[in-house]
């Protein structure tokens, strides 16, 4: 995938048109956390902050918090999770989408790491 | 924060690392949860067959005139009952009836049993049985020199008989083979036994012995299917078979007959042993709270430690385990509870991240082998 921006926790986000963006997590994150059984969204039309919970993704052994990267509404969330949560797993990138947001700032994307630089991050994590 | 521990190594260490093992801290123990992923390697151990590597399962040697009487004064079930040769589940109980740990007595001879207790309770154990040293015995703790691999599911006895001329037919459920010799490795305990719910064995060796089993086990067992399978699989599979982990279904505070274990609690054996007395109480008064198993019909998983409510909203209980069952592919959680809410459809709702999420009370074991 091209054009991809990362956070720290591990998602990506991917800018589609306007100020909407597509949130997900990455590769390194749903081969760690192992198999994914239970995805919990947030609400459609919440609004969320950036770096905070608003939902949670299970494997057969544990929680993890699903961390938005970025702050606004959440205006679409990927129903198809709710009987699949095995996409995320099988294709992070595509179908394992998990939910988008319509940004309320757009600069907060500045503070987010380019593919290369998420590598490199979580090279340093593994040494 | 992280804190530097140094992790007790397996035999089977660097074979994990070197095969893709994800090796973790397993209560002191680098062990790996998983090797291709835990819902492959649960499915290959009830479809196929899996192999597990439980060397850090705690071993001890109680031998002399007295050995029976001894292991029988310390355990719940019926030591006398035990042949040469046959294995028994039991439970070592602190006077009040809650439990140390749960074990398998292994009869070798007439005075020499071997004790096989929790990894994580070795030394607790051994302690406690120090300190009940009654009559004319010894013990020793052997677990750093004992290894143990578990093969499991329905191809295990097919998979392990191309390696040994012991005929592994004659070996009932809950029976062993000493001195067994499987493809040139000498001197293994073959054990009919398992945590899984599966058939299956369970192999103790020497521990220098354990990886070129491992390595020739696996080859073998590649054409049927067989896979390395990590502590995680082992812990869905055990789960939905209801057997008990200590510190979750039973601990100091639940016990045996509360985790539905009440097969191996003799109360009315000939011989005393530590917490008869509190059991049979606990027995003839009646169980107030039980281990049942829960089906979460809303959205979520229970972990161990939520809450369980009355669909009135008063606290009733805990979860002990819960996750994603691979088998039946669903949300199951077995808990404990008050014995008026043990019966079948039952309502009740568990706390899952403040929300109240409806559960109902199933049949449990969810599995059980056909």
């Amino acid at each position: 995938m091209t054009n991809l921006l990362y956070s720290k926790d591990h998602e990506w986000v991917q800018q589609l048109e306007g100020n909407r963006v597509r949130i997900g997590i990455s590769d390194y994150a749903q081969h760690s956390l192992g198999d994914i059984v239970f995805v919990e969204n947030p609400e459609v039309d919440s609004e969320v902050k950036a770096n905070e919970a608003v939902g949670s993704i299970e494997s057969v052994k544990a929680v993890s918090d699903l961390i938005t990267p970025v702050s606004g509404a959440v205006v679409s969330v990927n129903e198809e999770l709710e009987d699949a949560p095995q996409s995320i797993n099988e294709q992070p990138f595509d179908g394992g989408w998990i939910f988008e947001v319509e940004l309320s700032d757009s600069e907060e994307l500045k503070g987010l790491l380019s593919e290369e630089e998420y590598k490199a991050f979580i090279s340093e994590g593994e040494e | 924060m992280t804190t530097e521990t140094t992790l007790k190594h397996t035999p089977l260490y660097d074979t994990h690392l070197k095969y893709g093992g994800k090796v973790i801290d397993f209560g002191g123990w680098a062990l790996p949860v998983q090797y291709s992923g835990i819902i492959e390697e649960h499915e290959a151990v009830r479809n196929n067959a899996g192999l597990f590597d439980v060397s850090h399962m705690g071993e001890v040697m109680v031998e002399g005139k007295d050995a029976e009487s001894y292991i029988n004064y310390l355990v719940s079930n019926d030591v006398t009952k035990v042949k040469i040769n046959q294995a028994q589940y039991s439970v070592l109980c602190y006077p009040d009836g809650g439990a140390v740990d749960d074990l398998l007595v292994y009869k070798l001879a007439e005075e020499k049993y071997l004790v096989v207790v929790n990894a994580s309770n070795t030394d607790k154990d051994f302690a406690w049985m120090q300190e009940h040293l009654k009559g004319d015995v010894t013990i020793s703790n052997i677990s750093d020199e004992v290894g143990q691999v578990a093969i499991q599911g329905p191809k295990a006895e097919a998979i392990l008989q191309k390696l040994t001329e012991t005929d592994l037919s004659q070996i009932a459920g809950f029976y062993f083979a000493q001195n067994v010799t499987v493809d040139g490795v000498t001197d293994i305990l073959v054990s009919r036994t398992g945590y899984t719910g599966e058939d299956g064995f369970e192999l103790y060796l020497a521990a220098d012995k354990v990886e070129a089993l491992w390595d020739k086990l696996l080859e073998a067992g590649k054409e049927d299917g067989l896979k390395p399978c990590g502590l995680g699989a082992r812990d869905t599979l055990r789960f939905e078979a209801k057997l008990p982990l200590y510190g979750q279904e039973l601990s100091k505070d639940i016990t045996g007959l509360e985790a539905g274990m009440g097969f191996a609690i003799k109360v009315a054996k000939e011989s005393d042993f530590i917490g008869k007395d509190a059991l049979a109480k606990l027995k003839e008064e009646g169980l107030k709270r039980k281990i049942v198993g829960l089906e979460i019909t809303g959205r979520g998983i229970a972990r161990h430690d939520y809450k369980v409510f009355s669909t009135s909203g008063e606290e009733i209980g805990t979860v002990t385990t819960g996750t994603h069952s691979p088998t039946l592919k669903k949300s199951l959680a077995l808990a404990l509870v008050p014995t008026e809410y043990t019966q079948v459809g039952t309502e009740v709702k568990i706390e899952i991240r403040n929300k109240q999420v409806d559960a109902v009370v199933v049949k449990s074991p969810f599995y059980k082998r056909g």
